[in-house]
């Protein structure tokens, strides 16, 4: 069964959502997306400090198996991003909420957070199936 | 209805995570493919490839009807105990499907053929049958398994019976030794030494269980797929297919065109082929950068012709994307990839890119120049 933190916020395309105390967020894909996608191989992250809309295609994870694209799950500006996942993507994999983490992004508008689900519903409706 | 291998319930038992292939459940992978494909590059590992179809051809005119059939030559094989690689072409010359032959003795020849292309490769062959004193019998009631990494004939020899034991030594790429109802051939599709063992159903569950025991790591299709790209091998359907001739798919080194009085089908095909020239040739490419090439890409060259890749994927050994690509047979040292709508350089190269267990010398000097550049 994949792990699903109560604390955290999360999307039908399976990235996850923390909020830091700054109000910033941090962002990454979910255990049950990563083990769909398998060994990850490649990580391209989003540019530092671009815009990007909420449901846009920010950044691409790709396993052998198949690419797959990482939607920003609000709108605002990318603050940060996780080098240690260029030389290390497996970092994902082995850790997706902790040391896998992909970006960090400010908020444009903070009620696009209350669009976001809570651990119960995105088990629910996405990760309730095995594997 | 999808198939099972022998093999199906010791798959569930060994954690394997099974997806459809070709019609057949089998093993993608048992965990992580990456861990799976450096098993077999450095250590050991053992596939299940039951879902392969074995077909004997026996009778009188065994020969006659393969030489006639294969685009390699049969009578290459001096003796039994011999096995080669060939294409089976349709009068185009299209690629029907490529194979294995096994020489087992005078008027009995062992095929095994892909598991995807079995329907047609077997309607194919009794079609071409008529004509000749044989019989074909496909052997469901075998399974196969390839035990593949540097330390594979070390760690099998000894689950092996005695009666092969004294032979194996012995046993070069691409000969075999039978008993009864086993045969056991130095072959492979990962470019590292090991063995293609068939045996029966019901014996394949204990050997499995041996093989696991002595240490053999279970891989999984996925694994097999990286490994079979990194050493160069084509797969059937997706670098090759009836659309295809062997001189396009770096298989020219398969087709027997000596000796000429050798008719076999496809031939006068090829002969025009040749005489026309030929346009296209598979290569190898690897990216310059970071990134993983796929099926299906667009290839650019610098003259502004274009290709495509055949089949692509991340290599683990090189930790690089490397892919085959179908290009115009004047394609130079480099050329770019359209990766999702991005052009990104790649170098061209032999298709080879790991040959036991290590990178190419041609890989090595595009690599160390890489790191060369990255360092200016």
């Amino acid at each position: 069964m994949s792990e699903i933190p109560s604390d955290l916020k999360y999307t039908s395309t399976h990235e996850w959502v923390r909020e830091e105390d700054d109000g910033t967020l941090t962002v990454g894909i979910t255990d049950h997306a990563q083990h769909l996608l398998g060994d990850l191989v490649f990580i391209e992250l989003p540019q530092l400090n671009s815009e990007y809309r909420v449901g846009s295609e920010c950044c691409v994870v790709e396993s052998v198996k198949a690419a797959s694209d990482v939607y920003a799950p609000v709108s605002g500006e990318v603050i940060a991003i996780n080098d240690a996942l260029t030389d290390r993507p497996e970092l994902a994999n082995s850790d997706p909420y902790g040391e896998g983490w992909l970006f960090q992004i400010n908020p444009a508008d903070p009620a696009e957070l209350d669009e976001l689900m809570d651990a119960d519903s995105y088990e629910e409706q996405f990760a309730d199936s095995e594997d | 209805m999808s198939k099972k291998t022998a093999l199906y319930e010791q798959h569930i038992a060994a954690g394997g995570k099974m997806v459809d292939f070709a019609g057949w459940e089998m093993p993608i992978h048992y965990g992580s493919q990456l861990n799976e494909h450096h098993y077999i590059r450095q250590e050991v590992g053992v596939f299940d490839v039951s879902h392969m179809t074995i077909v004997d051809v026996k009778g009188a005119d065994s020969k006659t009807y393969l030489r006639y059939v294969l685009a390699n030559d049969v009578a290459k094989l001096k003796e039994p105990g011999k096995a080669l690689y060939t294409c089976m072409l349709n009068e185009q010359a299209g690629i029907i499907d490529d194979l294995i032959v096994y020489f087992i003795a005078k008027d009995c020849y062992r095929l095994v053929v892909n598991a995807a292309t079995r329907e047609k490769d077997l309607a194919w062959l009794n079609k071409q049958a008529q004509a000749f004193q044989i019989s074909l019998q496909v052997r469901t009631d075998l399974a196969i398994l390839a035990i593949q990494g540097p330390q594979a004939c070390q760690k099998v020899d000894s689950l092996l019976a005695q009666e092969f034991l004294a032979k194996l030594d012995g046993l070069k790429n691409f000969q075999f030794l039978m008993t009864k109802d086993w045969l056991v051939a130095r072959t492979g599709y990962t470019g590292e030494d090991g063995y293609e063992i068939m045996l029966p159903n019901e014996q394949v569950a204990k050997f499995w269980q041996a093989i696991l025991a002595a240490g053999i790591k279970p891989c999984g299709l996925g694994a097999r797929d990286t490994l079979r790209l990194e050493a160069g091998l084509n797969l059937y359907g997706s670098d090759m297919d009836e659309s295809t001739t062997p001189l396009e798919s770096n298989l020219a080194w398969t087709v027997a065109m000596q000796p000429e009085e050798r008719d076999f089908i496809g031939r006068s095909s090829l002969i025009k082929q040749q005489q026309r020239g030929i346009e296209h040739k598979l290569v190898g490419v690897v990216l310059a950068e970071r990134g993983v090439l796929r099926s299906h890409q667009r290839v650019v060259l610098a003259d502004g012709s274009s290709g495509e890749t055949t089949s692509g994927t991340f290599s683990p050994t090189l930790n690089k994307g490397i892919a085959l690509a179908r290009v115009p047979a004047s394609i130079k040292d480099t050329c770019q990839i359209d990766m999702r709508g991005k052009l990104v350089t790649a170098h061209v190269v032999k298709p080879l890119f790991v040959k036991q267990g290590l990178p190419t010398q041609q890989i090595n000097l595009i690599l160390n120049l890489n790191t060369v550049r990255e360092n200016l």
